[in-house]
C-alpha cells in the first residue's frame, strides 16, 4: 500500500505539485434488514481505491482511481496535477497552509467483538426475534429492523512525510414499529430513529441494546399514539431527550461552526452560516450552563467522529466551541486556520471514501453534561412537554430558524410525566433557543449518539458524526407549530 | 491476479486525458466471467450488475475555483440464488480471485438466512427499447473547459459586485446487467450540470440546469439569471407568516413533489406507509394534475431497465387528479396479480420499487403570466431542507431559499425574508390555479423530473427567518 502511495506522491511532485497528500482506503460493509418477519436487505460490499489531492500553480486538484497498479496511480496523480493547473485558470488570492508536523503512526479503533466474525445466523436470529416481538402487538402494521457493520482501513501519506495507517470498526443497529390506523401513520423507533444507534464499536454495541426488551415497548407506544392527545400549540417549556438533543446540536451548532460554510465555500449547496467571523469570542451563543466541544479524541468516547488523525494528517483534538455560553471556536483545516488567528488546524478534514476530497466536517460535537438528575429535572418542571426520538428535522441555509418534530411526547404537569402526546414539534431561532437552556442532566444520563447520514459537499459526501448529550430543558420555546393550521 | 478485462484511457483532441468507458463487449465479458466462475461454486442462479463511472466536478466559491475533482470507478455487484435463498455482494476489483471471493461472500450470506418460499427465479432474456443518451462532445469536456466557463461566471459576479459559488460537473457512466438465464442489457449516458449561487450582500439567488448534453444549457445564461435575481433580492422585507398564493418555479415544484412519488410504489401500499393507502382511484389532486413515469421521455435520463433487468414501462400514475396506477417490481406485481412495470430496486431489498422518471403534463402559462395574474402572492425560486412532518397527509416542512419575492397587483415589488412552510403536498396539488410548460428541472432535494411552474393558492407559511 505504501509503495502505491509513494508512487503517486512522486509522480505528483515530478508533474509540478508543491504539496500532495494521498489516501488509499479499503472499505467493507455488511447490511442486514428485516421487514414484517422476512429478511429484507442482505448484502456485503467492499471497495478499495486511492485518491490524491495536489496543489500546483496555485490551484487545487483531486483525482481518484480504483486501478491500483503503479501505472494506474501514476496516471491518477498526473490527472490531479492537470486538474490543479486548470483550477489556476480561475484562482484568486493565495493559499496559506497552517504548519503541521509529519507523523508516522498506526491506529486501530478499540472494539471487543468483530461484527464480521459473528455468525450471520446469530445476527439475523436476533433481528427476526425483535421483529416478531413487535408484530405481536395489536395495531402494528409494519416492523423493521436492521444492522450495519463497517470496516474502514486507510493509509495516508503526504509530501511533508507523514505515513498514517488507521483502521476503524463501526456498528449500527435499530428497530422500528409503525402503525397505520384511520388517517394516521405513527412510528416508534429504538434506540433512535433512522437506523438506530451507530458508533465506533464492534458487535458489543448490538449486545448492549437489549432489543428484545425494547421491541414490545416501542410497538405498544406506536399503537397507543393514535389514541393520544395532539401536542398543543403554545410557547412553553420543552425537555428534550438525549438523542433528539444530539440532532439539535448537529443542526444548530455543528453545521454553523464549519469554517468552510462560514467562508462561503458551501454557499451553492449546504449553505452558509450566521456565525460570521466577527462573532468569534463575542456572540453569546447560549446560556451560561451550556458548554459544547468538538472532540475527535477516542477519550471522548466511541463516536462516529472519533479518530486518531484527520484526513489531512492532523492529530485528533478537542476544541471548545461554546464555553459558559460564549461562542469561542470553529471547525477548521490547514487552509482556513489562519483566517481565525490559529497557527494550527483543529483537525476536522474528513472524507467519505477514497474517491472523495476531504472537507471540513463535524467530529464529535457534544454538549457537556450538566448538574441535574433526570428525576429532579422532571419534578422541577411544573408544566412542560418532553419530546423524544426524532421524526423530522429542517433548518434554514444559514442555520438560524429550525423546526423539529419527534415520534412521541409526554406532558409534564406538576413535576410529573403524565399523558402521552402525538405529533410533537417545536421550532425556534438557534441562539434564542440555546440561550433559553436552564437545565442539563448530569453525566450518568449522557450518551454519545451517532448521526451516520450527514450530507455535505459536491459531489455529495455522507459522513458519520457524534453528538454527546443528556436530557435538557429549554424555556419559552414555540411548541406545536408544525401541525398548526393544517 | 489479472483483470478479466482491460480498462482504457485515451487522449482527447485537446490533449487532456479523458477516460473511455468499457464498451458493451467489455461489459459482457465481465458479466460472462462472473457467470462462468459462479457455475463452479454451486449457485443455482447468478445475476451481475456492472457499473462504471467517470465523473469530474469543478467547484467554485468566492469567485474562484476552490475544489476540482475527478473520479473513476467500476463496481461489480453479484446476487446469487441458492436453495431458495438470495444475497448480494459487491466489489470494485475485477481480477478472477476477487470476483470469486465476491460470489462466495454472496453465497455465504444467502446460506445464513431462512429459506424464502416467495423468492422468484431469475428473469429470462428480455427485449429493450434502444435509448441513446451518450453525447460524445460532453464526454470529452476537459477541466480547462470547465474552468474557463467558471471564470466567465466569476468575472460577471465581480463586474456586478457579487460573489459567485457553484459547480460545473461533467461525466459519463455505463451499466450492464446480466444473469444466468441469458438476460443481458447495457446502458450508457453522459451528464453535465451547472449550478450557481450569486450573493449580493445578505441577498442571494440561484440557477441550475443539467442534461445529458452539455450544449443543452449555457452556463453564462444561468450566471446572468442568478445575478439579476440576486440583485432583486437585496433589501428583503419581513412579512407575516400565513397562507399565500405562491408562484413556484419548476425547481421549487420538483423538490416538493419529489417526496410524494415513493408513495406510488406497490410495496409502500402493501406496507401501509404510503399516503395513497385507501386513496387509489379517488380524486386526490386537482383535475389539472396528470403525471406519468416515462424513462423514454426526451428530457429524461436514467437506465431503461430495473434492478432485475425488467424493461421500464411508461406508467400513467395520475390522470386528471386521480391516482390511477402504481409501479411494480416482479415480486410486488406477483402479489397484486399485475404485470411488473420495470421499477424494482436491486434485490434483495425491503422497499420494492419507485418511479424515478416523472413527467407532469404542463400548461401554457409562463411565470410572467402567473405573476401578471396575481393580486398578492409570493414568487418562490427554490425550496430547501424539505422533510416529512405527517406521512399520511403528506405535510412537508422546509424553507424558501435564494430568492423569495412579493407580487402585488401583477408585478414583483420587493424581496421578502425567507419563510418556513408546513404544507400538505396533497392539498397543494388540489390548489393549482395555473401551470407552465413542463421543463426538465433540477433542484437539490429530489431527483430531476419534467415539471411545470405552478401557481398555487393557500400555501401555508408558518414562520419567518432572519434573512
Amino acid at each position: 500500500m505504501w509503495d502505491l502511495c509513494t508512487n503517486s506522491l512522486d509522480t505528483a511532485r515530478l508533474r509540478g505539485a508543491t504539496y500532495a497528500d494521498v489516501r488509499m482506503m479499503h472499505m467493507r460493509q455488511r447490511d442486514l434488514t428485516t421487514k414484517n418477519g422476512q429478511v429484507g436487505t442482505l448484502a456485503q460490499s467492499e471497495s478499495i481505491g486511492l485518491g490524491i489531492r495536489v496543489f500546483a500553480n496555485g490551484g487545487w486538484g483531486f483525482a481518484s482511481t480504483d486501478r491500483l497498479t503503479k501505472e494506474g496511480v501514476a496516471n491518477c496523480a498526473s490527472q490531479a496535477v492537470a486538474i490543479a493547473k486548470a483550477s489556476a485558470i480561475a484562482k484568486r488570492g493565495e493559499t496559506v497552509m497552517a504548519d503541521e508536523d509529519s507523523y508516522i503512526d498506526s491506529w486501530q479503533s478499540p472494539f471487543r467483538k468483530d461484527p464480521f466474525e459473528i455468525p450471520l445466523e446469530t445476527q439475523l436470529a436476533l433481528l427476526l426475534a425483535a421483529d416478531a416481538e413487535m408484530r405481536r402487538v395489536k395495531g402494528i402494521t409494519l416492523t423493521e429492523t436492521g444492522m450495519q457493520f463497517r470496516k474502514i482501513e486507510s493509509w495516508f501519506a503526504s509530501s511533508i512525510g507523514s505515513r498514517i495507517h488507521q483502521a476503524k470498526v463501526i456498528t449500527g443497529c435499530g428497530i422500528g414499529a409503525t402503525s397505520f390506523q384511520g388517517d394516521e401513520i405513527q412510528k416508534r423507533s429504538y434506540p433512535n430513529s433512522f437506523g438506530g444507534q451507530h458508533s465506533l464499536q464492534g458487535y458489543e454495541l448490538v449486545e448492549s441494546l437489549d432489543l428484545l426488551k425494547h421491541a414490545p415497548i416501542i410497538a405498544e407506544e406506536a399503537a397507543s399514539l393514535h389514541k393520544a392527545a395532539q401536542c398543543p400549540e403554545r410557547t412553553g417549556t420543552l425537555i428534550l431527550g438525549g438523542s433528539q438533543l444530539g440532532l439539535q446540536i448537529h443542526e444548530s451548532v455543528g453545521h454553523p461552526i464549519e469554517l468552510d460554510r462560514v467562508l462561503g465555500q458551501e454557499a451553492n449547496f449546504a449553505g452558509t452560516s450566521f456565525l460570521t467571523l466577527d462573532q468569534l469570542n463575542k456572540l453569546k451563543y447560549a446560556s451560561e450552563i451550556v458548554n459544547v466541544v468538538a472532540d475527535a479524541r477516542i477519550e471522548h468516547g466511541p463516536g462516529l467522529g472519533s479518530f486518531a488523525y484527520d484526513d489531512e494528517g492532523v492529530p485528533a483534538q478537542c476544541t471548545d466551541i461554546i464555553k459558559d455560553g460564549q461562542f469561542c471556536g470553529y471547525l477548521s483545516n490547514r487552509e482556513t486556520a489562519h483566517l481565525i488567528g490559529l497557527k494550527r488546524s483543529s483537525g476536522t478534514m474528513r472524507t467519505e471514501s477514497w474517491n472523495r476530497l476531504p472537507i471540513i466536517r463535524m467530529t464529535n460535537i457534544s454538549l457537556k453534561p450538566g448538574s441535574w438528575d433526570y428525576e429532579n429535572l422532571i419534578s422541577d418542571t411544573n408544566e412542560g412537554i418532553l419530546m423524544e426520538t426524532n421524526r423530522s428535522w429542517s433548518i434554514d441555509d444559514r442555520r438560524y430558524q429550525f423546526q423539529f418534530s419527534t415520534e412521541i411526547g409526554w406532558e409534564i404537569q406538576g413535576g410529573k410525566k403524565t399523558r402521552m402526546l402525538k405529533n410533537p414539534s417545536y421550532s425556534g431561532i438557534t441562539t434564542e433557543f440555546w440561550n433559553s437552556c436552564d437545565a442539563i442532566c448530569k453525566s450518568e444520563h449522557w450518551a454519545l449518539w451517532g448521526t451516520p447520514n450527514c450530507g455535505k459537499g459536491q459531489p455529495m459526501q455522507t459522513m458519520g458524526t457524534g453528538h454527546g448529550a443528556s436530557p435538557s430543558r429549554f424555556r419559552n420555546v414555540r411548541i406545536g407549530s408544525a401541525f398548526a393550521n393544517q | 491476479m489479472s483483470p478479466v478485462t482491460k480498462l482504457k484511457k485515451s487522449a482527447n483532441k485537446k490533449g487532456g486525458a479523458s477516460t473511455t468507458l468499457l464498451g458493451d463487449r467489455d461489459l459482457r465479458q465481465i458479466v460472462d466471467s462472473v457467470l462462468r466462475i459462479a457455475k463452479t461454486t454451486g449457485a443455482d442462479g447468478t445475476e451481475v450488475h456492472v457499473d462504471e463511472v467517470a465523473d469530474s466536478l469543478t467547484r467554485f466559491a468566492n469567485n474562484a475555483v476552490h475544489q476540482n475533482v475527478a473520479e473513476h470507478g467500476l463496481t461489480i455487484s453479484i446476487r446469487t440464488i441458492c436453495d431458495g435463498r438470495t444475497a448480494r455482494a459487491t466489489t470494485n476489483r475485477i481480477d478472477e480471485d476477487s470476483l470469486r471471493a465476491a460470489i462466495e461472500a454472496s453465497l455465504s450470506l444467502a446460506h445464513g438466512q431462512p429459506k424464502d418460499p416467495k423468492l422468484l427465479p431469475l428473469l429470462g432474456k428480455q427485449h429493450y427499447r434502444p435509448v441513446n443518451r451518450f453525447i460524445k462532445s460532453t464526454a470529452v469536456i476537459t477541466p480547462e473547459d470547465r474552468a474557463r466557463a467558471v471564470r466567465r461566471a466569476c468575472d460577471l459576479a465581480i463586474k456586478n459586485g457579487q460573489i459567485a459559488a457553484g459547480i460545473f460537473a461533467t461525466g459519463q457512466n455505463a451499466s450492464a446487467i446480466g444473469n444466468s438465464q441469458r438476460l443481458f442489457a447495457t446502458y450508457r449516458e453522459t451528464h453535465a450540470e451547472f449550478s450557481i449561487t450569486m450573493q449580493e450582500g445578505a441577498a442571494a439567488s440561484w440557477a441550475k440546469a443539467n442534461s445529458a448534453d452539455a450544449s443543452a444549457f449555457e452556463p453564462q445564461f444561468l450566471a446572468n439569471r442568478a445575478s439579476e435575481k440576486a440583485h432583486l433580492a437585496v433589501s428583503a422585507v419581513e412579512l407575516q407568516p400565513g397562507r399565500y398564493t405562491v408562484i413556484l418555479e419548476p425547481s421549487a415544484v420538483l423538490d416538493l413533489v419529489g417526496f410524494l412519488f415513493y408513495d406510488f410504489a406497490a410495496t409502500a401500499l402493501e406496507d401501509k406507509r404510503s399516503c395513497l393507502t385507501d386513496r387509489l382511484g379517488k380524486p386526490v389532486f386537482g383535475k389539472n394534475i396528470s403525471i406519468v413515469d416515462d424513462v423514454y421521455h426526451p428530457l429524461q435520463l436514467g437506465v431503461p431497465f430495473d434492478g432485475e433487468g425488467v424493461p421500464r414501462q411508461r406508467v400513467q400514475l395520475v390522470d386528471s387528479g386521480v391516482p390511477k396506477n402504481l409501479v411494480y417490481s416482479r415480486s410486488s406485481a406477483k402479489k397484486a396479480r399485475k404485470q411488473p412495470t420495470g421499477h424494482g430496486f436491486s434485490l434483495p431489498n425491503e422497499y420494492g420499487e419507485a418511479p424515478m422518471n416523472l413527467v407532469f403534463t404542463g400548461g401554457d402559462s409562463s411565470v410572467e403570466e402567473m405573476v401578471a395574474s396575481t393580486d398578492r402572492g409570493l414568487l418562490v425560486t427554490r425550496l430547501w431542507y424539505i422533510r416529512e412532518v405527517d406521512p399520511y397527509e403528506k405535510v412537508m416542512t422546509g424553507m424558501t431559499r435564494d430568492g423569495l419575492f412579493l407580487v402585488e397587483n401583477g408585478k414583483v415589488t420587493t424581496a421578502v425574508r425567507n419563510f418556513r412552510f408546513n404544507q400538505s403536498v396533497l392539498e397543494m396539488l388540489q390548489n393549482v390555479e395555473l401551470l407552465g410548460p413542463a421543463v426538465r428541472a433540477t433542484g437539490e432535494e429530489a431527483f430531476e423530473m419534467v415539471v411545470p411552474a405552478m401557481k398555487v393558492t393557500n400555501f401555508h407559511f408558518s414562520e419567518v427567518t432572519k434573512f
